[in-house]
Parts: C-alpha cells; structure tokens; sequence
C-alpha cells in the first residue's frame, strides 16, 4: 500500500477511485500484515521445520521496491501477485486471488498451514480478506484481531484475540490449520539485515518475475464518493475554566456528533 | 505583491519529489539489489536512531555518550560496519565498495553529517589496510572488525586513523608527519620492535577505537622514510585517547586528540617490510598508502554535502506553503493559504537555485564513486601487469606509462571519430582492450573527478546551505527546524575541510586536470554536449560547450601568457591563476554530470513502471533544472576565464605609451572631412590640449584574445532561455506533491 506519510488524495476516474500519482508514492507493506509477517518468522523460528511465504498482492513494481526493506527484516518465500493495492480494491476479490496463488505454491499442505495476515489488510478496515480467504481454502478455525499465539508441545495452540474493553479473549485450537488475522502482537519491527536480504533476494526476484496479474478491478463495485477526512480547527481559548464546566462542555459536544 | 504570471505550464511537470526509483537511474544503480538493499537498511538507522539523537539534542555535548554509542550497535545490525568488507571477510557485498560507502554516506548525511563521518571513520581506519596491507593484516584486521555473525559472542573492533594535524602554538608543521619511529628493540634472528612517538588532532572514533591506523616518519637511521603503522590499544606505553575535540559540528561522531607511545613489532607497518643492509625499508612510504586511501574516501565527503542540499527542498517546500495557514487572514481556498510564501518569485527561485545545485552535486559525487568502482579492478590488474615487468615505484611507473599514455591518446582521437569510421579499426580494438590503456584513461578522469566533488560540493554546497537556512526564516537557525538545517549548514562547512580543506583539493586538481589524457577527454566531451544539446535542447549542454571551450581556450592562452613583469601566469606558485580555473573546472564537470544523468534517466525511464508514469514531467523538470545550473556554471567560467585572461594585463594610462593607441584630434576632423561620420566611431580621442574622455585611461587593446571575446559572446548568447527554465522549475515547486509530514525522525 502506498506509504501513509505521503499524501493520499484520491481522485476519480474511469472505473475506481485511486490516488493521486499513486504509482509515484513509495509504497510499504501494510502495518498489520507486517506485524503478521514478523510473527509468522518468529515463531517459525521457533519451530523446526517450518517454512515462511509471505504471498502479497500489489504492483510489482512497487512490490519490488517494499521487498528491498522487507526482505531483511525476515527469511521468506515471496510468492508475489500483480495487482493494485491502493485500499480501493474489495476484500472479495483480493481474497481469491490469494488463496490461488496460496493453492499454488508446489508442495503446499493445507491441513499444516498457519495463515497469517493481517486482520484489516485489504479490506478497508472491514477485517473480510482474511474471513473470506479462510472459507475459500475450507479452513474454518479463524482468529482476528491476534496479538499472541503460544503454540504447545502437543501441537495444540493457544491465541491471544482483541475483544471489547480492552480485553483479550484466550483460545486454544488443536492444532493446524487455523487463520489468525493479527493485530499489532508482541513484536518489535525486526531491523534491516542486509545479509537476511542477500539470501531472500535469491528467490524474491524470480517471484516478481513469475508474478502473474490478478484481476481485483472491483467490477461492479460503485463508490459513492471518496473524500480525504476534513481538518477541523474550533479552538477557543478560555482560561481558568473549572474542569467540571470542562468536562459538561466535552459531554454537550460530543452528544451533539 | 504577487508573483507576474510566467508561461503558463502547457507540459507536464514533475508530480511528487523524485523517490527511490528515480534515484536509482540517475544515479545508475537500478540494477544492484545489494544496494537498494543497503541503502533502506541505512535509511532506516538515519531516519530512527539517528534522527532521534539530533532531535533530543545529543548534538549539544562534546563527550561521546552512552546514548551515542547506540550509534555504533545500530550500524553493526544495519550492514554499515560491514558494507566495506568482502563477504569472506565478514561483509555482505562483492567488489569495489565506491558506491556502496558512497550511498552510506548520503543517506545518513541525508539527517546527520557527524553519523555518516564516524560511520564512515572506521572504514578509513581499515582502509590502508585494505589499500595496501599484506595478506595477514588485511585477513586479521576485517575479521575483527566484522560484526559478529549470528551465534558468535564477541565485540567487533573499531578503528580511527591517525594521519597528522597541526596542534597550533606547538610547533607542528603542516607538511610534515609528526609521528616518530625508532627501533626499540631488534634481537639477532626476530622480528624488530618498533617505539612509536604520536600525537594526533581531530581524530575519528578515538573516543572508542581499538586500534589506529597512523601515520609515522622514521626518526632512526635503522627505518628508511616513512609508513603507517598499525596501533593496538593493548600494545605496551601509553594509548591516551585525549580530550574530545570541542567542535561546534559533527558532534555524532567521536572526535578526540589523542597521544601515543607505544612498542609494536615491525609486522604492523602497513604492506609490511623489507630489511635492506640492516635498514627496514617499508613496502609503502605514507604517502603511497594515504594517497590511495583519500584518491577514494574523499567522494564520500562531497556526497555528504549533496545530501544535505537535496534533503533541504522537502522542508522548505512545507515550510513555504505553510507558512501564513493558520492565520485569520490565510482562510482554506485562498492563495494565501495554498501557497504560503509560495506566490512570491524570489522565494521559489532561491529554492530551484539550491535544488539545481543539489542535483549537480550528487551528480557529481556518484559519478566518481562509480569511476572508481570501474578503476579498482583495472588497477589491481595494471598492479599485476606492472609486477609481471617488474616495474615498481613512482619514477620507474611513470616512465612506463609515458609509453601507454601515448597509446592513450590514440585510443580517445579514435573514439572522437565517427563510430562507423573506427568500426573496422583494429587498432582501436586493441587499445579498447588494453587494461594499461583503460587504465591511465580512467585514472586521469578520477584523478580530476576526486578532488573536484571534494572541493565543490562541499564548499559551494555550504554557501547554498546558507540560502536553503534562510529560506526558513528564523525557524532555520533553531534546533527544531524541520530537516535540520542549521545543523546541517554548520556541518558543511566541516566536510569543505577535513580529509584536506579546500586548498588542498585546489591544488590536487590543478595538478590532476593537467593531465594530456584528462584535457583530451574534456575535448571529446565538449562534442558529446554539442551532440546532446542537438538531440535533447533544452538542457543547457550548448551553453556548457562553449563554456568549456572558453575554460580549454583560457587554460591554453594561460600556459603560455606572461604579467607586465614577464612572469609566467600558469605555473604551480601563482594559485591565484591556477586555483580560480580548477573552481572554473568544477561548475563545468558537475552541470556536464547533471546532464549526463538526466539523459539515462529520459533512457532508462520508460522500462520502469514506477518512474514510466510520470516520467515526461520528471524529465522535464529536471531538464529545467540543468538549465539553471547550466547557466550558473557559464556565468561562473565566463567570469573567472575573463578575470584572468584580462585581469594580469595593465590597463593603459593617459600617459605616452597610451596616447599611442589614442586618435588626435586633428587627424579626427580630417578624417570627417573624408568620410562623414567616422570619427563618431573612435572612442579614444585626444585633444591637442592634452584632453582626454573621462575615463580610467585609452580602452586596453584586446590584441590576440579575439577567439576568447568571440567565445565569451557566443557564450552569453547561449544563456537564452535559461530563465524561461527557471520560470517553469518555479513554477513546478508549487505544484509538486509532497508527503504530509517528514519522515525523520521516525
């Protein structure tokens, strides 16, 4: 996705909305699949064996410029798709054309994956893509919302989920495969590794190159409107104002919205 | 007073500030993973840590702290330390490291000069090592310095050079190394134990490294010249690390004054030794060793001040268009309020003076990077062919190149011939792949080419600095300008100094542009921009070739042209002939890179998606661009050229000697009778009175200097346009799109 710090002004014009200069914005993966990635490496880390895909879709441009810092923050497998990613892409179509490429990987065993994303990626913050991705390779055992997963010696596992008040909600599943949509976890952003991005360079420019298009063109799909939040500025300068009139005036303004 | 409406934008423009793709072509590293890689990798220490130290104000102590030695571990995990090792030494990266330090160096100048310098310090340390050490020391020493691989427990050394500077009121000439060494001990059938004797001054990372690479005279009759040697902070004597230097700049990077005295075994002169009739004779004088270290390091430096120019354009365009929001008057939808300080002329011209210089200067810097990235394997393959001869030392060396220097020139009057007519030429074909030809080539380039981005880009880079500060107001001398500034400015003016101040890059340059092979590439290239400007106007090349016209023709006329005295003008002590055209030299090298860089950008643009959709506004801006900087560097040499080819001749008095040159006025009213009008013509009438117009004296006959008056008018003709450019770059500056907030410190 294109990089939040720039400036996303989305424009209109046949067919979706988009951003403006989108392709010229750099771009970087978004915070929850990162968070998803890091956990996925930390605890694949932690478990012989195990292997790391990071399967993203954007444009392959772009993406080939995101995995010169991604692809040293971790060891993984690219399988990379060719599409847009600009958050005006659908969760329904975004989710099947993850989960071919998902099927597609040689020597994939569905009943062993943990799939990892992140819980609001691609979706517009509906938190659909990974929902929908699940249902379509037929794994019915889905967490959102993960912030930890303690996995235990009989293979069994136990997740860390964000409910209501600020509170978690602990699972235990028997065992793969599960979907778990990530939150933020435990985990700090791994730092750049040149060396760990020598070795995954190996195979992340060939994945680009196979990189095949996938057609998430949102078909069918009418916006409304799309409009950049507006800045408010109501600023009033009273002094020695008593907190409980304060807090009266916060309540007023706040039943008024 | 609104800006006067200029030609109205009926092209496109550039959309968003250049990124990282852009980058990548201009600076010809679109195709090396290893670097985009490396490149994010630092960015993200300069931007966080770093970026983070400025703003808590770490810059404020002298002292090197626990928090600034963060700095070091950060560098270690990002592939800083080891970007200059081989991988079997420990490192990440194959080959030359020119570009890879180069790149090093400009992302963490992007935010902070003094990072970047003690980032850098301990490679310098390594470098003569690497330079010239034997096969041990070069195998010991990188594998300290390595950081520790995953499952490895140990702490990577650090090192500083130690090269020579004068302590003041203490008695240190400048020319001379005040490192001593003697023999302390040297028994029957061992290895001889050396006594060195050093003090240093603005010593790099001496606030922590553990071990020095100095620079030493032989002050016993048993060691012959000079060398540098390898100092240990664990050797025997006294390793006093001194008292940090109180700079005013660069204050992340550990700078101290230290005092050795120390026994080392002779195996630590760096290149090792040979004992001849009871003399150890070193493999490599300092100098040898120093000269191949700076020929390199010193690209690095130039870049930092680049950075520092581009790094400026993001804070002030947010600073301009910001500047009255918030005000009762600046309301949403007004210009006051979309363009801040924006609608004023002045405002974004000053902005697209120190962009067009930034660009330039970066142009400048990375082309020498890659020069020697292309010259280090020729040199260590001129090294093994020279060996296989036998030819070893600086006299011997010379006079054998004086042979390939002839096959030299052939090969370049070859490649100034149309390609089809050296097509079938098999003479070029051998000198094409003659490595000793390639090499004295490429040499003579980046013997220019080094001294020229060091002296230039950091010390014209500085005086824009200075603009870029005051076009954030007041906001620009504090702490918290966005992008810091301030600091950046100060810091500047450190990198126009250390690793030899601007006088010794003067006078490097006009020894290196010398060179017949250098001064007939600059000929071939004065084509190339004709060529250039004939397929892309617009650019400025015409006006940069007839710009290096004028500065050939001026060196020319100077070599030969004498003072009132009769003094020769171009010779080595007469620095205000020779120094002034190597300054001249600068503007023309950096504008002709520019170009050169904006053409591979226009040609390689289209195959990248990312930079292919808004490459035609990209491109013509740039080009705009290259026009400003084309037509400052014209009116730099035009000025500097006249300077010295006028300035050294006596203007004529009213005196005897002058009324020579002088019509009378007798002879004017003949010759009105004869010819009507005529004497309107003559402009130095004298009266039979002795009356004489008022003015300094006769106008100076230009006798001889018409080609040069010829060239200085065609030369000004050819800034036509150069305005219109500016107009269009300014005109862009409030268009461009730019990120909502910088994204340092992050």
């Amino acid at each position: 996705m294109p990089d939040p710090l720039q400036t996303l002004e989305p424009v209109t014009g046949v067919g979706l909305p988009a951003l403006k200069n989108e392709m010229m914005l750099p771009a970087v993966l978004d915070p929850w699949a990162g968070h998803a990635l890091y956990e996925a490496a930390n605890l694949a880390k932690k478990v012989p064996g195990s292997k790391v895909y990071l399967v993203s879709l954007g444009q392959k441009a772009k993406l080939q410029q995101v995995m010169m810092t991604i692809a040293q923050k971790v060891s993984f497998e690219l399988v990379a798709i060719d599409g847009p990613a600009s958050g005006f892409t659908d969760a329904h179509e975004v989710a099947p054309a993850l989960a071919a490429a998902i099927m597609a990987i040689p020597g994939i065993d569905k009943s062993r994956l943990l799939l990892f994303g992140g819980w609001e990626s691609a979706s517009r913050g509906a938190g659909a893509t990974m929902q929908i991705l699940g249902e379509i390779l037929g794994i019915t055992d889905q967490f959102e919302g993960v912030d930890e997963i303690t996995v235990q010696d009989d293979g069994s596992f136990q997740v860390l989920e964000r409910v209501e008040g600020g509170k978690h909600q602990v699972s235990t599943c028997a065992g793969t495969p599960a979907v778990l949509g990530w939150a933020t976890g435990n985990l700090g952003e791994p730092r750049n590794d040149p060396q760990v991005g020598m070795a995954n360079m190996r195979t992340v420019m060939p994945a680009l190159q196979r990189a095949k298009p996938a057609k998430v063109a949102a078909e069918g799909v009418l916006y409304g409107r799309v409009e950049l939040p507006k800045q408010q500025r109501n600023t009033r300068i009273v002094k020695d104002m008593p907190a409980d009139q304060i807090a009266r005036e916060i309540i007023e303004w706040i039943s008024q919205k | 007073m609104a800006t006067p409406s200029v030609e109205k934008p009926t092209y496109e423009t550039i959309r968003t500030l250049p990124g990282d793709d852009v980058r990548q072509i201009l600076w010809r590293y679109s195709d090396r993973y290893d670097l985009q890689m490396l490149v994010q990798s630092v960015r993200s220490v300069a931007r966080g840590l770093v970026a983070h130290l400025v703003a808590e104000g770490a810059r404020n102590t002298h002292e090197w702290t626990d928090r600034k030695n963060e700095l070091l571990k950060a560098y270690d995990e990002s592939g800083v330390s080891a970007s200059f090792l081989e991988p079997e030494e420990g490192g990440f990266i194959a080959g030359p490291k020119n570009m890879v330090l180069a790149l090093v160096a400009y992302e963490l100048a992007w935010v902070d000069g003094g990072a970047a310098t003690g980032a850098l310090a301990g490679c310098l340390a390594l470098s003569p090592i690497h330079e010239r050490g034997t096969v041990e020391q070069k195998k010991h020493y990188m594998s300290l310095c390595a950081p520790p691989q995953p499952g490895e427990d140990r702490k990577p050394w650090r090192g500083s050079f130690c090269l020579t500077e004068p302590i003041p009121y203490v008695g240190v000439d400048t020319g001379m190394l005040n490192g001593k060494l003697r023999v302390a001990e040297w028994k029957d059938g061992e290895e001889p134990m050396l006594q060195v004797d050093k003090r240093g001054r603005f010593i790099t990372n001496m606030g922590f490294a553990n071990f020095v690479t100095a620079a030493v005279q032989s002050v016993d009759e048993r060691i012959k010249g000079s060398c540098i040697v390898i100092l240990e902070e664990n050797d025997p004597g006294i390793f006093d690390r001194g008292t940090p230097t109180k700079k005013m700049v660069h204050q992340l990077s550990s700078t101290n004054d230290p005092i050795f005295s120390l026994k080392v075994p002779a195996s630590r002169i760096v290149g090792g030794y040979t004992v001849k009739d009871g003399v150890i004779v070193p493999n490599f004088d300092h100098s040898e060793v120093i000269e191949a270290v700076f020929k390199r390091t010193r690209v690095t430096v130039a870049l930092m001040t680049s950075a520092k120019l581009l790094s400026a354009i993001e804070p002030i365009i947010r600073y301009q268009r910001g500047r009255f929001r918030g005000a009762e008057q600046a309301t949403p939808g007004t210009i006051r309020y979309d363009l801040g300080l924006q609608q004023r002329e002045d405002a974004l011209h000053r902005l697209v003076d120190i962009w067009a210089m930034g660009e330039a200067s970066a142009a400048l810097g990375f082309a020498a990077a890659r020069c020697f990235d292309v010259l280090d394997p020729l040199e260590k393959e001129k090294n093994t062919i020279l060996e296989e001869k036998g030819i070893r030392g600086g006299k011997s060396e010379m006079k054998f190149f004086k042979g390939v220097q002839k096959d030299a020139i052939d090969f370049l009057n070859l490649c100034a011939k149309p390609e089809e007519a050296r097509a079938n030429s098999t003479r070029f074909v051998e000198l094409h792949e003659n490595k000793l030809v390639q090499y004295a080539i490429l040499d003579a380039v980046a013997g220019v080419l080094c001294p020229a981005s060091k002296l230039w880009n950091t010390g014209k880079g500085n005086v824009l600095m200075r603009e870029a500060v005051s076009l954030m107001g007041g906001y620009g001398i504090t702490e918290d300008c966005p992008g810091f500034l301030g600091q950046k400015w100060m810091d500047s003016q450190l990198e126009a100094t250390y690793e030899g101040p601007e006088a010794v890059q003067r006078r490097n340059l006009t020894v290196t542009m010398q060179n017949e092979l250098f001064l007939k590439q600059f000929g071939n290239w004065i084509v190339e921009m004709r060529h250039i400007a004939a397929q892309k106007p617009g650019t400025g090349a015409c006006a940069l070739g007839t710009a290096m016209q004028l500065w050939l023709w001026t060196y020319k006329h100077l070599q030969h042209a004498k003072d009132p005295q009769g003094n020769k003008l171009y010779q080595s002590a007469r620095q205000g002939v020779t120094f002034p055209m190597a300054d001249a030299l600068c503007w023309l090298l950096a504008s002709r890179q520019q170009i050169l860089d904006l053409i591979e950008l226009e040609h390689r643009g289209p195959e990248n998606p990312v930079v292919a959709e808004g490459l035609a506004g990209t491109v013509q801006f740039l080009t705009d661009l290259c026009h400003v900087q084309t037509a400052r560097s014209v009116g730099e040499v035009g000025r500097i050229c006249a300077e010295l080819v006028h300035g050294f001749r006596r203007h004529p008095a009213w005196d005897e000697a002058g009324y020579k040159g002088c019509y009378a006025q007798d002879e004017m009213d003949l010759m009105e009778a004869f010819v009507p009008g005529l004497p309107a013509c003559a402009t130095d009438v004298v009266g039979l009175d002795g009356c004489h117009p008022d003015k300094a004296g006769p106008c100076a006959n230009c006798e001889g200097l018409e080609p040069f008056q010829r060239l200085r008018a065609r030369m000004d003709n050819c800034l036509t346009g150069a305005m219109l450019a500016k107009d269009r770059a300014a005109e862009a500056l409030t268009k461009v799109m730019i990120p909502e907030a910088l994204d340092y410190p992050q």
